[in-house]
């Protein structure tokens, strides 16, 4: 298939998704409550006075996304299951890794506009300045890899039992080194320190989103095809 | 049947030199000069941890095989290699800490090797726990191929990763550029154990292997009575 029409059937997909989303904006608002929430427990889970703001901030700030991007992607094919929507996808003549694209286009936006909902709110309580070109280049790199991952696995345990439960066991595993890497480098980054200085863990993280984006959308079709 | 009388008895047998290898260390391999009997452990650990790996190697590539051909064999294979490899990994992860407590003080640290080891048991056993949630058959081969494809190509990243730390974890010391540098009866004892653990992760297949095929088969009977 040629690569205009797999972009434009993604963005279809993707789209669609992003349509039933903004007509009822129940799953981004429960999620940007929840992420409000996970600050808070930050916030009282620690001794104030013991861990200053900067060096805890990493920490906040990546568990936060991880857990409410874990949230936003069980959400992700939990959608085409009602009225067996997702065989209708199926049907559709196109490409199944446009599908996949699609999916993927859509959480990003999705755990996108999460992080830009989070970003002001970690700046405003914990009173660091998060707002750093460098910075957001990093969360885009860490975003991407685990969201690949994440919407592939998603595919498959929307159709188990136990769906919500089974996707931060397995998806985990696979967050856990972008998430690493990317709190390095944020902490790094937060303490003033330049941008040459992390590039080592930046290559890491985009040779994890291309190994793994290619990796997913070749192995969709499996997780679909009956 | 034959299958697992066969496992079976590769397994009885492998046991039966498990037992050959702790007489060999602890009798007639020398005591290490400054770890002394702390480290006989590794007779143990380093042939389990070498062969924890080389399972999801295995797993791996039975899963990309899977989904070129759709061989039940292959997935069968998969699942059993994958059930083993969590078993040596829990081997590694509790030989480690024995060790690790007389040598460097603390049961566990964040080190590495680990790290590594740890995050390899949490993909086994996520891998055995989406087996266990999906029923469908065609569905499980297919999802557990994925994910054992997917986890078989981060463990190199698992790998550059934990490297790039600094380490308290000995470095190899049989695998290594040159001439591997322990005496040779140590050496000996090392590699009849090495022997020994590739015995026993095929005994262990093959068991279990033929338990995931008779129980495909009870399965399908059941579903046609």
């Amino acid at each position: 298939m040629r690569s205009p029409e797999l972009l434009r059937h993604a963005w279809a997909v993707a789209s669609k998704d992003l349509l039933v989303e903004l007509r009822s904006r129940t799953a981004i608002l429960s999620v940007a409550t929840f992420v409000v929430l996970v600050l808070m427990v930050f916030n009282f889970g620690r001794d104030q006075t013991a861990v200053s703001n900067l060096d805890l901030a990493p920490s906040i700030l990546w568990v936060t996304f991880t857990f409410a991007a874990i949230l936003a992607l069980n959400r992700a094919f939990q959608i085409e299951l009602e009225n067996q929507a997702l065989d209708g996808l199926l049907l559709a003549p196109i490409d199944r890794g446009s599908i996949y694209l699609g999916k993927l286009i859509a959480n990003l936006i999705f755990v996108g506009t999460i992080e830009v909902i989070g970003l002001p709110l970690i700046a405003l309580f914990f009173n660091v300045q998060v707002l750093l070109a460098p910075l957001m280049l990093v969360i885009a790199l860490a975003t991407v890899g685990f969201v690949a991952v994440g919407t592939l696995f998603s595919a498959m345990t929307v159709r188990t039992r136990f769906a919500e439960l089974l996707l931060p066991v397995l998806l985990l595993p696979f967050m856990i080194l972008p998430l690493r890497w990317a709190a390095l480098t944020t902490g790094l980054l937060l303490a003033g320190r330049p941008l040459s200085e992390v590039h080592g863990w930046l290559n890491m993280l985009a040779v994890y989103d291309l190994v793994f984006v290619v990796l997913a959308i070749l192995l969709f079709p499996a997780t679909v095809n009956e | 049947m034959t299958m697992l009388r066969v496992g079976r008895w590769i397994t009885a047998l492998a046991l039966l030199l498990l037992a050959g290898v702790y007489v060999r260390a602890l009798v007639y391999t020398p005591a290490e000069a400054s770890q002394g009997l702390a480290q006989k452990i590794f007779y143990l650990h380093v042939p389990a941890a070498i062969w924890a790996e080389t399972a999801m190697v295995f797993v791996g590539l039975a899963s990309i095989f899977y989904l070129f051909t759709k061989d039940p064999r292959l997935d069968r294979f998969a699942a059993s290699s994958a059930e083993v490899g969590a078993v040596f990994c829990a081997i590694v992860l509790t030989t480690g800490p024995i060790w690790g407590k007389p040598i460097w003080g603390t049961w566990w640290t964040w080190d590495a090797r680990l790290t590594f080891t740890l995050f390899l048991f949490l993909l086994y056993v996520g891998y055995l726990l989406l087996r266990n949630a999906v029923t469908d058959p065609g569905a499980r081969a297919r999802f557990s191929a994925v994910l054992g494809i997917c986890a078989m190509c981060e463990v190199p990243f698992i790998h550059l990763s934990v490297y790039m730390f600094p380490t308290l974890h000995p470095m190899p010391i049989v695998l290594q550029p040159g001439r591997p540098k322990l005496p040779g009866s140590m050496l000996t004892t090392w590699l009849f154990s090495l022997g020994v653990f590739t015995l026993l992760y095929v005994g262990f297949v093959v068991q279990r292997y033929a338990v995931s095929y008779l129980r495909e088969q009870l399965e399908a009977m059941s579903e046609r009575c």
